[in-house]
């Protein structure tokens, strides 16, 4: 069978990045030299067949300060957050909690690569500030506009309006100007 | 037999796409004697964009809520969505045991927050305080022959140090709800795989793959219906199941209740209180063979 998607070769001394590895592993609070690359975490990753990067891999080329390719990978972005790495890492690493913070990392320095995911996440959390809960009729409106997909899950429509599945309007909770300054004292203290 | 009463959290989704698991869990904690003292003006958790975005940012957002519930005078939040269990119980856990990083998060809150309740899912009490005994003393209309899978999805019960609940890689909790009411549950080896989370808007293609493995698992083994602890595993493998079958040239039919639903049926409460006509694949064949195979005995 051929493979689903085409994984690349890094070089394994090129320009290693050491302040990364050290930012990587001082913000999620891991030891990341503990990763031997058993596999373990790959061979668990529901994600491998369509990550570009194998998490394993991932956190090899951490440990050797491989910053480009790490932060430019899909792999990071289509992290479904299941922490079956995380369960069965023998060396006990929080290798979701890893790939979360590689997120955030990316998105500090402009990357991502999984645009339409990046898309949804920003849609969503721009439905949080907003509304204080998550409005999900506005959600998919703004990944549309975000992302010119008009056609994104057209057909879910009738399935679900006859149910009453679907809101027309946000629920207004009177909290939301407090969610509203999370967000911009957030923006202000930038952490 | 003395109530119990909890904070509740019922997530965004309960008023939306998983409103049935929102009514069903309310109709069976009643029946069960479980007081759930909805958290007054509670707000969204942040759910997975949150911390793929910031770690005290998640946090704060749901340290709102702990401190909401705090405020309320309870010691335990109970929530049925295991990604709001998740993030509520990341958020209490952190806050708790970093002094740095409860005051990260404090600078972003209005009020600083005192001590943080735990928080554990709905099915964790069910199973845990109440027991599979007294569910089944419950028990008014067995599902008597219905076939199912439980399927638990990634998080309920994962990573076990976090979650300190039922196994990571065998959980039994819903198996032992479900046989309480009735059911024959089958022996499902993908009870904790991935059904694809929330990549269905973004890259359909995934979880295609994903959720249309475990209806094709769940459909060779035989079960009739598949039964769900979570709002986002629900909505892939029954809202999205006819993609998976047009994606996958396939043709399930299987109905996927929320356990609450399931439980609430058993114990004879009235259809309008489970919100069975909320679910996209038809349940009616699957509950009709119920009362079949009890006239049969």
């Amino acid at each position: 069978m051929p493979p689903d998607t085409v994984m690349q070769t890094v070089n394994l001394t090129d320009s290693p990045d050491r302040t990364f590895t050290n930012r990587i592993t001082e913000e999620s609070g891991q030891n990341l030299s503990l990763c031997y690359q058993c596999g373990n975490c790959t061979a668990s990753c529901p994600y491998s067949f369509g990550f570009d990067i194998p998490v394993s891999q991932i956190m090899r080329l951490l440990q050797t300060g491989q910053k480009e390719p790490v932060l430019t990978s899909s792999s990071i972005w289509l992290c479904a957050s299941c922490t079956s790495c995380t369960t069965r890492c023998p060396n006990n690493i929080d290798v979701a909690k890893v790939m979360d913070v590689l997120r955030h990392e990316a998105r500090r320095q402009g990357f991502a690569k999984e645009r339409r995911v990046k898309a949804f996440f920003d849609s969503f959390l721009d439905s949080v500030r907003r509304h204080g809960r998550v409005f999900e009729m506005g959600l998919m409106v703004n990944y549309i506009r975000k992302t010119g997909r008009f056609w994104t899950d057209l057909e879910l429509g009738p399935k679900m309006l006859p149910k009453g599945k679907l809101a027309f309007k946000p629920h207004q909770i009177q909290g939301k100007e407090a969610i509203a300054r999370i967000f911009e004292r957030f923006e202000k203290e930038g952490f | 037999m003395t109530k119990h009463a909890y904070a509740y959290y019922p997530g965004c989704s309960g008023q939306g796409t998983s409103m049935e698991y929102e009514r069903s869990t309310r109709a069976v904690c009643e029946a069960l004697g479980i007081q759930l003292d909805e958290i007054p003006d509670w707000s969204c958790c942040g759910s997975t964009p949150a911390h793929a975005f910031d770690h005290t940012l998640s946090a704060a957002l749901s340290g709102r809520n702990l401190g909401l519930a705090a405020k309320q005078g309870h010691d335990c939040v109970l929530t049925p969505c295991p990604s709001c269990l998740t993030n509520l119980k990341t958020a209490g856990k952190h806050i708790s045991g970093d002094e740095n990083f409860r005051d990260k998060v404090n600078r972003l809150l209005d009020e600083p927050l005192g001590t943080i309740p735990e928080t554990k899912s709905v099915l964790q009490v069910l199973f845990e305080d109440l027991g599979p005994d007294w569910i089944s003393e419950k028990v008014k209309r067995p599902l008597t022959g219905l076939k199912v899978v439980t399927y638990y999805g990634c998080i309920l019960t994962r990573p076990p140090g976090l979650m300190e609940f039922d196994s990571e890689e065998n959980p039994i909790s819903m198996d032992m709800l479900m046989r309480a009411a009735g059911a024959e549950v089958l022996p499902y080896p993908l009870k904790t795989e991935c059904c694809g989370a929330s990549h269905g808007v973004a890259r359909k293609d995934l979880v295609m793959r994903l959720s249309g493995r475990l209806l094709d698992m769940a459909d060779s083994l035989g079960a009739q219906a598949v039964v769900t602890a979570c709002p986002l595993c629900q909505m892939n493998l029954d809202l999205r199941q006819s993609q998976v079958n047009s994606a996958n040239s396939a043709h399930y039919k299987l109905p996927i209740f929320y356990y609450t639903q399931l439980l609430g049926w058993a114990f004879g409460l009235p259809d309008a209180s489970l919100g069975l006509d909320k679910l996209c694949v038809d349940p009616g064949p699957a509950l009709r063979s119920i009362a079949a195979n009890e006239d049969a005995a």
